[in-house]
């Protein structure tokens, strides 16, 4: 899922200063799951700016909603019919349902109240932790299952680097070392013969590096 | 056709058969070419090469290649270091044909410190390849007189091509294997890290013999003098991959202060006398970090000088 943050309170109260009617807007898939961006987080959300603009003697007017999802012109619909009773959006969705609801209301000022950070998995209670960059082209199979895209700090295709200690990235002993992790499964594995295949100079046009990406298929078009 | 792959002397005194020697200057936080100059001519009549560090622990410093055009002007020969992080593809061909235009001879494929060392913490790093696949990309430019893109290199860049390994590292089960596929990707010589643990650096090279490894490739022994016992006991917990053992610590910390660094310098020369008589052992590469002055002692004291006429 799309791991998300939530961003300081003093930065959007200063994004939000000079609007008098807001909507804090959550999503209730990804950022539920990693609890920044959900109905509880609305909530708490819209209770501080509550708050902050009381102790300042300021009127506003701080209204509450959560969609299904923001990444979705369905969903997003829901809150036409009382758009005009907002002055501006905040949005705690991830960096693509702000989007979505940016596109769809073109004058509606839409704010960000949330920090995407990646593409990751809840680890531990409070621990959420990166899997995947959507490089556009999986090396999994080769690598034991382990992506040496997202957890190698260099991405390195053929490791491990010179830094590898104990298991732990040269970053610091917080960091696994994904190559170390790639070693152990392939010894799991029985196939450490692999580990002596070079891999390949990356096509990296299918990443970032190609432009924004799309996905168009034919078959489920209308 | 000649036997060899570049007009350089590193690569032909070690397939004579004799002990290489090389060793390291790092360029200056400044534009000052003379700071260049000063350090290669320090050392030039006692090595065979110069390696030129790139941005080490991303530092910005002078270009490696500019430092190894002054170097190469003084009649010093240049080991280009090059790094993956720093550069795309498109940028490293164009710095490798730039080095070729110099005729600069050697150069050393590394993936770099993590730029989160270094003075610039909040940009982006680029491994756009890996340093296996950097040394891949320079042969292949040499050996194909080819771009990456196909397209034909008018001079294509007569280079020996050298990777770094790192015998102390994790896990150690691969790293022989892991020297193996760089010398499978075209790796003719290899530097390796710092040196102080003897007797794992001498299982390593075991396995490497046994892999037939060192029949493909001339491997470098990295050796480092300690300054002080204050460096040897930085250098063993804060430096990633280094191995430093317990007694090396407390033989310098038994001597005074003042000392200290001479008994570093006695310990690199007794680990270089030491390593000569390993087998697959085809150099040495001698690192004093800031302390150039004192290669040419190391080398002499350790029966490499006078380096050998080619």
């Amino acid at each position: 899922m799309i791991i998300a943050e939530k961003k300081p309170i003093e930065e959007i109260i200063e994004e939000v200063r000079n609007f008098d009617r807001i909507l804090i807007l959550g999503c209730n898939e990804c950022v539920t799951v990693c609890e920044a961006g959900g109905k509880k987080e609305v909530e708490v959300l819209a209770s501080a700016l509550r708050m902050y603009f009381i102790t300042q003697g300021k009127e506003k007017t701080i209204s509450e909603h959560t969609l299904e999802r923001q990444c979705d012109h369905e969903y997003l619909e829901e809150i036409r019919k009382n758009i005009d009773n907002y002055d501006a959006i905040v949005s705690l969705a991830c960096g693509v349902g702000v989007q979505f609801a940016a596109e769809k209301y073109l004058t509606m000022p839409l704010l960000p109240g949330v920090n995407t950070i990646c593409l990751g998995a809840n680890e531990d209670r409070g621990l959420w932790t990166e899997r995947c960059q959507a490089c556009g082209s999986c090396v999994l199979a080769r690598t034991g299952g382990i992506c040496p895209v997202s957890r190698c700090a260099k991405r390195v295709l053929n490791g491990p680097c010179g830094g590898s200690t104990n298991g732990k990235c040269e970053l610091g002993p917080d960091t696994d070392c994904a190559w170390q992790l790639i070693i152990d499964r392939l010894q799991a594995l029985d196939k450490m013969d692999d580990y002596e295949k070079v891999a390949p100079i990356k096509d990296w046009s299918t990443d970032r590096a190609g432009g924004p990406r799309t996905v168009t298929r034919e078959d489920v078009k209308i | 056709m000649s036997e060899f792959v570049s007009a350089g002397r590193l690569e032909r005194v070690m397939k004579a058969g004799h002990l290489g020697v090389t060793s390291e200057c790092g360029p200056p936080r400044g534009s000052d070419p003379e700071e260049v100059r000063k350090k290669g001519m320090l050392i030039k009549d006692f090595v065979d090469a110069i390696n030129v560090t790139d941005n080490q622990t991303a530092m910005t410093r002078m270009s490696s290649l500019a430092a190894c055009v002054h170097l190469k002007l003084l009649g010093i020969e240049p080991v280009l270091q090059m790094v993956t992080r720093d550069r795309n593809r498109v940028a490293l061909q164009s710095d490798i044909l730039g080095a070729a235009s110099f005729d600069i001879p050697n150069m050393l494929c590394l993936s770099g410190d993590h730029q989160s060392f270094g003075d610039c913490a909040q940009g982006q790093n680029v491994h756009d390849l890996d340093s296996m696949q950097l040394v891949q990309t320079v042969c292949h430019m040499r050996d194909e007189g080819k771009f990456l893109g196909g397209d034909d290199i008018r001079r294509p860049p007569r280079i020996f091509v050298g990777a770094a390994a790192n015998p102390f590292a994790d896990p150690f089960e691969i790293r022989v294997p892991r020297l193996a596929k760089k010398i499978a990707c075209g790796a003719q010589f290899i530097q390796t890290q710092c040196i102080y643990n003897i007797d794992k650096f001498k299982e390593w090279m075991r396995r490497a013999v046994d892999r037939g490894l060192t029949e493909q490739a001339f491997i470098m022994a990295g050796m480092t003098p300690m300054k002080s016992v204050g460096m040897a006991k930085y250098m063993k917990k804060k430096v990633p991959g280094m191995d430093v053992p317990d007694e090396i610590i407390a033989r310098l910390a038994g001597v005074e202060k003042g000392k200290q660094a001479q008994e570093g310098i006695d310990i690199c020369v007794e680990h270089i006398q030491q390593l000569k008589e390993v087998t697959g052992v085809a150099g040495f590469h001698i690192m004093a970090i800031e302390w150039e002055e004192k290669v040419p002692e190391i080398v002499e004291r350790s029966g490499l000088y006078p380096r050998p006429e080619i």
